[in-house]
């Protein structure tokens, strides 16, 4: 990344816990529920076509945060279930678990959220999610040929990532 | 409870990489320059900055969240800090004060005594319409939008005009809900 004098990611990632791939697979949106990327790497099992399935996840994220919020026992404040929350009102889920995989969640206050899906014994991932966020700045956001809110198709964001989460444990 | 973000870009500033100063300062001057000769009207070169500080702020937003870990501010109250003390900090290395609160709250003044903008500018008597610096403004705006919240940002003092100090005039409209963003079904 040198070309848009890009400067070294930091904090350095943190170290993965495993050598081997455990990731299946990784969405990014932004808020108005655009899949600006969607990686794949193990994934063996479709049932329904990407434009179905990128709106189905983006629905279970949206969702499931609103509940969460609903059931926070700590805080009084709480709008209906369904009513829009301000940005910043009530808490959020950062992954969920089942017997075959394990989702993990990212939520930026600028609307971007990163979705990683991994083997259900991977530990937690918040760090990796932050560093692919800078990831995401470094690659992304600072290449002035890129349009904000379009897809992102950059082969080297992909190579690199790739390469990050290969090692992810 | 989430951690609390930074209260200063002090550390954030010292680890990010950093363009000579002058530099900085010269190539700033150079497009602001070029817009004068280019639109010729300096009401246009005013928009036009804004517009480009605009779209500036709109990927601002993610460098700054990525880079700070300041996680999500309780109220404007809070916003206005973080941009004066970790915001300038972090992206012009100058720090920032809040003022002049109105009582609701959404309402407020940034003044900036130093601005790494201007080293070396004296207006001439033909730009005197000139906001020198409204790229600043138009980033603030921009890089809030992001994070839903509709701004007005308006320069109340210029030191290229004669004040003692730059100041900022940051003004909430509205804060916009998160919304379901698909509308059919299908």
């Amino acid at each position: 990344m040198q070309f848009f004098g890009g400067s070294e990611i930091s904090p350095s990632p943190p170290a993965p816990t495993a050598a081997g791939n455990n990731a299946h697979m990784m969405y990014v949106f932004n808020r108005n529920g655009v899949c600006l990327l969607y990686r794949e790497w193990n994934r063996p099992l479709w049932t329904l076509n990407a434009q179905q399935d990128h709106k189905l996840m983006f629905g279970l994220l949206f969702s499931l945060k609103s509940l969460t919020a609903k059931m926070d026992p700590t805080s009084a404040e709480k709008g209906n279930l369904g009513v829009p929350q301000l940005p910043g009102q009530g808490c959020s889920f950062h992954g969920f678990r089942t017997n075959t995989y394990k989702l993990s969640f990212m939520e930026t206050p600028s609307g971007i959220k990163i979705i990683l899906v991994t083997h259900p014994k991977t530990g937690d991932l918040r760090e990796s999610l932050k560093y692919i966020y800078n990831l995401y700045v470094e690659y992304v956001v600072k290449n002035p040929l890129y349009t904000p809110g379009s897809p992102v198709r950059s082969d080297l964001f992909n190579t690199t990532l790739d390469q990050y989460v290969r090692g992810i444990g | 409870m989430a951690p609390v973000g930074p209260r200063s870009g002090e550390a954030i500033f010292a680890s990010v990489e950093r363009v000579n100063a002058e530099l900085f300062t010269l190539t700033y001057g150079a497009i602001v320059r070029q817009l004068l000769t280019d639109l010729e009207e300096v009401e246009e070169v005013n928009k036009q900055l804004d517009q480009m500080g605009y779209n500036i702020g709109i990927r601002l937003i993610d460098e700054f969240l990525a880079k700070s870990n300041v996680s999500r501010c309780v109220d404007f109250k809070e916003t206005a800090e973080v941009i004066a003390k970790v915001g300038f900090k972090m992206f012009l290395g100058v720090t920032a004060s809040v003022t002049n609160w109105d009582a609701e709250g959404t309402c407020c003044n940034i003044v900036l005594e130093d601005n790494p903008l201007v080293d070396f500018v004296e207006l001439p008597d033909t730009c005197q319409g000139l906001y020198y610096c409204n790229i600043l403004s138009g980033v603030i705006r921009g890089a809030l939008e992001m994070v839903s919240m509709k701004t007005e940002v308006t320069w109340v003092r210029d030191m290229l005009r004669g004040d003692d100090v730059f100041e900022l005039q940051v003004k909430l409209l509205k804060q916009v809900p998160e919304e379901y963003p698909y509308k059919d079904d299908e």
